[in-house]
């Protein structure tokens, strides 16, 4: 049995809004290849294991696990899809390393938001068929009514939630491979158009086109490949209830079972204390507020309040989302989980630029699979 | 530091039928619970729960996982869902082996659930979408006509003739007339018959092809000292392997699967078989077609290659033969509900090995069994070694 893992090499693609030049393919390809550059491995000779993070209607193409061995170097080899955000990826790379049977394992996951016409519609088929479904809203709509039960149940403010808006998308001006990088107000943001009250579309990420490839290790395989191997402390994941009509919508109470157990394996106590930035789910700009203190950094109600002060800004005492998030990067379908980690690696490694934050050891990222789901991971990271 | 032993503990079933009046949900409910009831577990004791289940295509639902999660027990739970096609049935136990291997889990609940019948009107128009959108489903391909040209590839290639490959069909139903769960058991049925029945892409006739189906299936997996505690009789995950070939599959020569070798000897090295024919007693191959089950038995190496047939002419298959396959009937005779089918698979070694499998029991007390599925684009081999 191993006990640790450490991710030993990035690469990814992106992130922009359309990559008609490129298929799917093309950008998982050169996502791995810089990966496998990063952590100094041929797929073919040392990569004992893949796993893929992917949704049959996202991709347009049923058991999609077919087409994801030749661009990674895979096939006749063990490959695995998750149906899962990128973070579940991670989890399963971690627990098949720490069997001992797996030594180096490949974790990746991609968007190609840009192929698909009609996602709204595509998103409506998550809803339940029997008894949802057939009132025909769109599925934003749970997003709406979240938020609107969150604002109440914590005396968050509209603005608060803005507020995470114009930090994460100035955040992106400082990150290349953020496309939605913007110089905005809180009136820029709270003027735009509803997308279903209280939720405003601005306070939403757009789509975005990339591929995030991972190589996981064992510690022993991970010291002889790599100077500085970024160690998995902890991760956890959870599922809450699918249905609308039983699941508590003011708090992500996925987020904090997640976050129980990464924190436990990792033996935090103090999150506040203990870790030094974060990188979480912001799909809808409340979800960072609410996540937040799911994760017991804040308690209810503090967390907008503390952001508008600038709390969580690269300067301030825990830095949110320095990446850009996903409203700075674009949110990335399954793979949104491991973007979000990809900026706590490079950051852990000293590799962010000019968005680098100073003295950083222990980062945590978090993930959430969007509406209509009920399911968050956490992962702990350090250097 | 030693790899964690993992045990199953208990197993649950629904019957298989060709339309369940049950929700996916309902049907994943059903399986769970019987399986917990079977080594007398409540939720409370379940840590993690993982899933398997094909297309979404099927249930009609995007992100269907997240759909069957609180039918499958896994509310406010650490919950998985992985695929790959049709082997997912007995990939599914594997993903259960490593959360419980890794250390982070001691008892987990692995599901499998597939209703077909809600696509209408029949589940093959929902594998036009596995092909490859731009070279392929321009063609308007089905499964039947690629298994055709598999079956008609290893037939030529071997010269086996349609009769010896309608042993197995023959064989499998009849061994499913003594399973409670089955949907095409027959006691009575002949190499005739399957001869003589509706031809659908030449060389497959009707009752050469696993019938569409619903149906779900659960078993519970411990950690090694949590496991002796629950029952008396666990029965051991020895060895797991699973390989994924490219997805070129038009390149690949059909005769013999490669990807479900290379699946194999991962499991038989992880297990220390070396001499797979006589450390395996019991084979629960993949069987949506009867010459599948051939295919799988060689590459399983459990026959050489053109010779797994003479384990069905020589009764060596046989429920009392030397090397029983399919004891439960396979997806042939119990049905072929995609991702249950597979774990049916491994729920039946459970009882085979504990010798719980009431009239299909195989003779002399078997120690050992492998359960196979295969899945995908003719593209993927999940193995999965048991023993007690």
């Amino acid at each position: 049995m191993n006990q640790r893992v450490a991710i030993v090499g990035v690469g990814w693609a992106g992130f922009r809004p359309a990559t008609p030049e490129v298929s799917y393919k093309e950008l998982m390809y050169d996502a791995a290849v810089r990966a496998y550059t990063d952590a100094g491995v041929d797929p073919r000779r040392d990569v004992e294991s893949f796993v893929t993070v992917a949704e049959d209607f996202h991709e347009g193409t049923s058991i999609f696990d077919e087409y994801t061995p030749d661009q990674l170097g895979g096939a006749l080899k063990s490959v695995q899809t998750i149906t899962g955000d990128g973070l579940h990826g991670l989890a399963t790379a971690y627990m098949l390393i720490r069997t001992g049977q797996f030594d180096i394992v490949a974790v990746e996951g991609h968007s190609k938001a840009s192929n698909i016409l009609t996602l709204d519609e595509i998103t409506a088929y998550a809803q339940d068929p029997v008894l949802n479904r057939p009132l025909r809203f769109n599925t934003h709509f749970v997003a709406g009514m979240e938020m609107n039960r969150y604002l109440y149940e914590t005396g968050t403010t509209r603005e608060q939630c803005a507020a995470v808006v114009v930090k994460n998308r100035f955040n992106a001006l400082a990150n290349p491979s953020a496309p939605y990088g913007a110089d905005l107000t809180l009136q820029d943001v709270l003027s735009g158009p509803m997308l279903s009250a209280p939720l405003g579309l601005r306070e939403t990420a757009e789509h975005a086109d990339g591929a995030i490839v991972m190589v996981l290790a064992s510690e022993q395989a991970a010291q002889q490949l790599v100077d500085l191997p970024i160690w998995i402390e902890g991760i956890g994941w959870c599922n809450d209830s699918p249905s609308l009509e039983s699941r508590d919508w003011g708090q992500a109470i996925y987020t904090a079972q997640a976050a129980r157990m990464a924190y436990s394996q990792a033996g935090i106590n103090h999150p506040l204390q203990a870790i030094d930035f974060a990188e979480v789910d912001d799909i809808y700009a409340y979800k960072e507020l609410q996540t937040l203190e799911a994760l017991g950094f804040f308690r209810p109600g503090e967390a907008g309040e503390l952001t508008a002060e600038g709390f969580t800004t690269p300067e301030g005492d825990l830095p949110v989302n320095v990446s850009g998030g996903s409203l700075g990067c674009g949110h990335l379908l399954d793979a949104t989980g491991l973007a979000r980690a990809l900026e706590v690696v490079l950051q852990l490694r000293g590799e962010a630029g000019a968005r680098q934050l100073a003295d950083v050891e222990i980062g945590l990222v978090q993930s959430w699979r969007g509406v209509p789901t009920t399911n968050g991971a956490v992962a702990i990271l350090s250097n | 530091m030693s790899m964690r032993k993992v045990a199953v503990v208990g197993a649950g079933m629904t019957k298989f039928v060709r339309r369940a009046q049950e929700t996916p949900k309902e049907l994943s409910w059903q399986a769970s619970r019987m399986a917990l009831q079977s080594c007398e577990l409540t939720m409370d004791d379940i840590e993690a729960v993982c899933l398997g289940t094909a297309p979404d295509a099927f249930d009609g639902v995007h992100m269907n996982g997240e759909y069957l999660s609180d039918g499958a027990g896994a509310w406010r739970k650490p919950y998985m869902r992985s695929y790959v096609g049709g082997g997912t049935g007995v990939f599914v136990p594997i993903q259960g082996w490593y959360h419980v291997a890794s250390g982070l889990f001691d008892v987990v609940l692995v599901l499998a659930e597939e209703k077909m019948s809600s696509f209408y009107p029949h589940a093959q128009a929902a594998f036009l979408t596995i092909f490859d959108h731009t070279t392929e489903r321009a063609l308007k391909p089905n499964l039947l006509w690629i298994f055709a040209l598999e079956m008609n590839r290893y037939m030529t290639t071997y010269g086996i003739s349609k009769e010896d490959i309608a042993r197995v069909s023959v064989l499998h139903k009849h061994n499913a007339a003594k399973h409670p769960c089955a949907l095409l058991g027959d006691a009575d049925i002949t190499v005739e018959d399957v001869l003589n029945s509706e031809t659908l892409a030449w060389p497959v006739q009707r009752l050469d092809v696993s019938p569409v189906s619903d149906g779900a299936v659960a078993i519970i997996l411990a950690a090694e000292h949590i496991a002796k505690r629950i029952t008396d009789k666990p029965v051991w995950i020895e060895g797991v392997g699973w390989s994924l070939d490219t997805a070129y599959w038009t390149n690949r020569d059909l005769v013999y699967p490669r990807y479900v070798e290379y699946a194999a000897r991962q499991a038989y090295e992880m297990a220390g078989i070396t001499e797979p024919r006589k450390q395996i007693h019991i084979a629960e191959p993949y069987d949506p077609f009867d010459y599948k089950a051939l295919h799988h038995l060689e590459g399983l190496q459990l026959a050489e290659r053109g010779k797994a047939v003479e384990l069905y002419i020589s009764g060596a298959a046989a429920l009392d033969g030397d090397m029983p396959v399919c004891p439960s009937g396979g997806l042939l005779g119990v049905g072929n509900p995609i991702a249950a089918a597979g774990l049916m698979k491994i729920a039946e070694l459970f009882w085979q090995l504990r010798g719980e499998a009431g009239d299909r029991q195989v003779a002399g007390a078997p120690r050992r069994g492998v359960a196979q599925a295969w899945g995908d684009l003719m593209q993927v081999g999940t193995v999965v070694i048991m023993g007690r």
